[in-house]
């Protein structure tokens, strides 16, 4: 254990999955309350083929290493494809559908193709498929800090805002909030959040921890702060114990942390009933005592 | 008297139908209105462009004497939309949903004290009790009376309200229409859209018909449709000839009746 925490390397792992487990989580809390919890996925998608550009512009400038450009390249395409995402559910088209499937696909195809033709290896692309956090450098930490503390800050600071416009969307546009501004807000920090967490799970995996830590939390709160606070615990534990478990044992921690997330749904799922009958105390009715609005007579 | 809500030559169209052709509706400061009309003869859908909601096809319309849009004092508008709001993945809390109603156009975050005051607005709707409470467990009334504690928490100026009393019993009807009269001896305006005036009728002062997308009627309440709420009186409504009460697939058919 003591060996883990001093190795450098671990130690700029551990940090980035404590930053991506406490960040994902917040905006996961908005993107499920406005299911839009795949949303995370299609912005996935598309990063991987900013990814690509990033690597491919990156290889033509002769830059070293190579992947110098591939977060900012991922940056751009993740927030250019959450504003389109965004732009197309605003306008509510019906072919929308289908425009956003033909974006997904074109994102994931489109990644792999150019990464292949920017000389990348097949080993390249499954550290951005499925995560690559045990090889996180000093700069990558850099970027992923800022990246982080911008989400939380956001994510935090417009707390209601962003609750009025995914909780009742008619409602925030009359009381005259800027429920467009807002909206791509929500897109935008989704975009980073995606970037930041790719790092650690992969394009892949990455909608997994917006969304699995708040379905979680969402079982045992009443409250949309309280539901925030505990997927962001969730979050942060799953993240640290699944980089620990695979320090140990050698498995890809992407696909761990997620596994441990949904071993925690599962048991939460389990537990529910249970929590709710103790907390009642046995038998307890739910309705208030009221006259009948009728006088029911005897059949 | 200046006007509250200044409509002029109001056209709403949605999927390309005209639902609301041409409306001229005026509003005075301090009084209190009612929209009435049957189903569909488009009082939400005005209600919903005067405060923005949906789009005008054609005319204007003034709030508290700003042009619809980001200039309108936003904070002193309160509106109570009819659909009990869809209850979402994630829970909230009725204090949580009334304390968003503290934000507006110029504010994003809620004020200092803005928990107590959602606390207060819960209190005034009688849901002192439930602030803690997660929205989805309560009933259909109670959530329809966060709503409106939700438009409340602002203290505002002019309200808006799509049938506020629909689908409430008749305690929290009457209840509500204390809380709106105190509303009213206070100046606020108040615009309502109502089917019927029920438990609220000694508070309009004047009532506005729309049938077809387009006023029939401005002025005094009218009285209901004949033998509309007199005893005996059978309530037909579209879908009712869907199920025949005799052959209830349920097979219970209690005796009921109206209590006097």
């Amino acid at each position: 254990m003591i060996e883990m925490l001093t190795d450098p390397l671990m130690q700029r792992a551990l940090l980035v999955a404590l930053l991506v487990g406490l960040a994902a989580p917040v905006i996961g809390t908005y993107l499920v309350q406005r299911r839009l919890s795949l949303l995370g996925d299609g912005i996935g998608h598309v990063a991987l083929t900013g990814v690509a550009l990033g690597w491919l512009v990156g290889n033509a400038a002769g830059l070293v290493p190579q992947d110098t450009l591939a977060i900012p390249g991922a940056v751009v395409a993740a927030i250019l494809g959450a504003v389109a995402i965004e732009v197309v559910r605003a306008k509510g088209r019906t072919s929308g559908d289908v425009a956003l499937a033909l974006l997904f696909y074109g994102g994931i195809a489109g990644g792999v193709l150019i990464i292949s033709l920017a000389g990348g290896s097949n080993a390249n692309l499954v550290g951005y498929l499925f995560g690559s956090i045990s090889t996180v450098s000093t700069q990558d930490l850099v970027v992923t800090v800022a990246l982080s503390v911008l989400v939380l800050a956001v994510g935090l600071g417009l707390r209601t805002a962003l609750f009025a416009v995914c909780h009742d969307e008619e409602f925030a546009r009359a009381a005259g909030l800027p429920v467009g501004a807002l909206n791509v807000v929500i897109a935008v920090v989704a975009a980073l959040t995606v970037t930041v967490a790719m790092r650690v799970v992969g394009v892949l995996l990455v909608s997994a921890l917006m969304i699995v830590p708040v379905a979680v939390a969402q079982m045992v709160t009443s409250s949309f702060r309280r539901t925030m606070a505990v997927a962001m615990t969730v979050g942060v534990v799953v993240c640290l114990a699944g980089l620990t478990i695979t320090y140990f044992h050698d498995a890809s921690p992407g696909a761990t942390i997620v596994v441990l997330a949904i071993g925690l749904y599962a048991l939460a799922a389990a537990a529910r009933p249970l929590v709710a009958s103790a907390r009642r105390g046995g038998t307890h009715d739910p309705h208030p005592e009221l006259p009948d609005d009728v006088v029911v007579e005897a059949p | 008297m200046s006007e509250a809500i200044d409509a002029r030559g109001v056209v709403v169209e949605l999927g390309g139908a005209p639902i609301v052709r041409s409306v001229d509706l005026a509003v005075g400061e301090g009084e209190v209105v009612a929209l009435l009309g049957a189903n569909g003869s488009g009082k939400s859908t005005l209600v919903r462009s005067l405060v923005g909601v949906v789009p005008l096809a054609a005319g204007s319309v003034r709030l508290l004497g700003a042009t619809l849009g980001r200039q309108v004092p936003w904070g002193d508008v309160g509106y109570v939309p009819q659909r009990v709001s869809a209850t979402s993945g994630v829970p909230a809390t009725a204090c949580e949903v009334v304390l968003s109603g503290t934000l507006h156009g110029r504010r994003l975050r809620p004020p200092r004290d803005g928990r107590e005051r959602a606390c207060a607005a819960l209190a005034a709707v009688g849901l002192g009790a439930e602030a803690d409470t997660a929205v989805r467990t309560l009933s259909g009334g109670q959530q329809q009376r966060v709503l409106i504690a939700r438009a409340l928490v602002r203290q505002p100026r002019l309200l808006l309200l799509d049938e506020p009393v629909a689908g409430v019993d008749v305690p929290s009807q009457q209840t509500f229409a204390r809380a709106l009269a105190e509303l009213a001896a206070a100046g606020t305006t108040v615009l309502v859209v109502l089917h019927e005036l029920g438990a609220l009728a000694p508070l309009i002062q004047r009532a506005v018909v729309l049938r077809h997308g387009a006023v029939v009627h401005d002025g005094a309440p009218p009285r209901p449709a004949p033998d509309h709420a007199a005893a005996g009186h059978e309530h037909i409504h579209p879908h009712d000839g869907d199920v025949d009460p005799v052959h209830d697939e349920s097979g219970v058919t209690p005796t009921v009746r109206w209590q006097p």
